[in-house]
């Protein structure tokens, strides 16, 4: 399937472009990585004797992975409502730079901001890279309706992931199990990794990952905060010291 | 599987939205509010994506190095491994996202079979 070209008819009405988005969800091998992540979603949110309606609440109104995983995770292992939410939150803090580079693709000078909120809601890795890809082959007008059904397609694919991963969670051997968890980090590195531009986003990458282990030693409660600050600095300054200085 | 069972009790909802959804969404209403105000090239941003991305790096670590569920059932070398062997996949194939993560799930389960 190609987009039509940025004349064409096929652009004339917002539904027309919300229906390209949806399709679009077809032209992406992130669809099938995300289906496999949210049936592991699923699984552990079954495993954790969470209801399947949480489940799906929590991919409908949180739409990010790794805060999905670790909410389960944290609140299944016994931590405190006060000690999930500082986790979660500090994994979060990567959606706002998300956000704040993703907009600006879609906006028009008419453009109000509560046409963005459903755009903003959406945003995560996956329609980050997608938006970078997709966006240029589609009229600027048209693009909040076109990424409101791209958006509209993933999450659909993700609820019947969950929904799938919960009833398979029973039956599931352990070693598929892990097979299924394990697609987050390997998916969010490839990912994250083939998205960086510069060498401090590299650099951000790597310590960020290396880190962590030697933060997890402090146990505070807040290493990634930890970790990814230094890190992020450390890149910070790689970026600095090349394109600043020079 | 009970029809209660799939709905839960609404505490459990609760819960959901004040861990999950209210520290998750502000950042990107906060996105949304101050997104338009500020240069997408403007250093402190450029700060705040290194922070970020590192955070993330953090996220994926954790994830291998403190795993949940039935990903616990692997041995620690496995798991390293099968990140090594994704990512050299990942280089060699000029940074295919597929191929990174199933050189990686391969490693893993074909480790798991051998190890029975």
């Amino acid at each position: 399937m190609a987009l039509p070209p940025l004349d064409s008819p096929q652009w004339n009405s917002s539904w027309l472009a919300f229906g390209w988005g949806l399709r679009s969800v077809t032209q992406t091998i992130l669809t099938l990585v995300l289906f496999a992540t949210y049936l592991g979603i699923g699984a552990l949110a079954h495993d954790t004797h969470f209801s399947l309606l949480w489940a799906l609440c929590s991919t409908l109104f949180v739409w990010a992975g790794p805060a999905q995983i670790i909410l389960i995770t944290t609140l299944g292992s016994g931590a405190t409502i006060i000690q999930s939410a500082i986790a979660v939150t500090v994994s979060a803090i990567r959606l706002f730079p998300m956000v704040v580079s993703v907009l600006p693709l879609m906006r028009t000078p008419t453009t109000k901001r509560r046409e963005l909120f459903f755009a903003a809601h959406l945003t995560a890795v996956t329609l980050w890279v997608e938006c970078h890809r997709f966006l240029p082959l589609v009229p600027r007008e048209r693009r909040i309706a076109f990424v409101n059904g791209l958006g509209f397609g993933l999450v659909s694919v993700c609820l019947t992931a969950n929904t799938v991963g919960y009833f398979l969670a029973a039956n599931l051997t352990q070693t598929l199990g892990a097979a299924i968890l394990m697609l987050t980090p390997l998916s969010f590195l490839f990912s994250t990794a083939r998205n960086s531009r510069e060498a401090a986003d590299v650099v951000a990458l790597a310590l960020g990952v290396l880190l962590y282990p030697l933060a997890a030693k402090m146990n505070s409660g807040v290493d990634i905060l930890v970790s990814g600050l230094a890190a992020g600095t450390i890149a910070y300054g790689v970026h600095w010291w090349r394109e600043v200085r020079a | 599987m009970s029809y209660a069972q799939l709905i839960g009790d609404w505490q459990a909802l609760v819960v959901l939205f004040v861990a999950g959804v209210v520290p998750n969404q502000i950042w990107r209403m906060l996105g949304l509010w101050f997104g338009g105000g500020i240069d997408e090239g403007s250093e402190l941003l450029v700060w705040v994506r290194a922070v970020a991305t590192a955070i993330l790096a953090g996220v994926i670590a954790q994830i291998v190095v403190e795993p949940p569920g039935a990903l616990a059932s692997v041995p620690d070398t496995l798991r390293y491994g099968a990140v090594g062997a994704g990512l050299i996949a990942f280089l060699l194939t000029r940074r295919s996202i597929f191929a990174g993560v199933v050189t990686g799930e391969v490693f893993m389960l074909a480790g798991k079979w051998w190890l029975g």
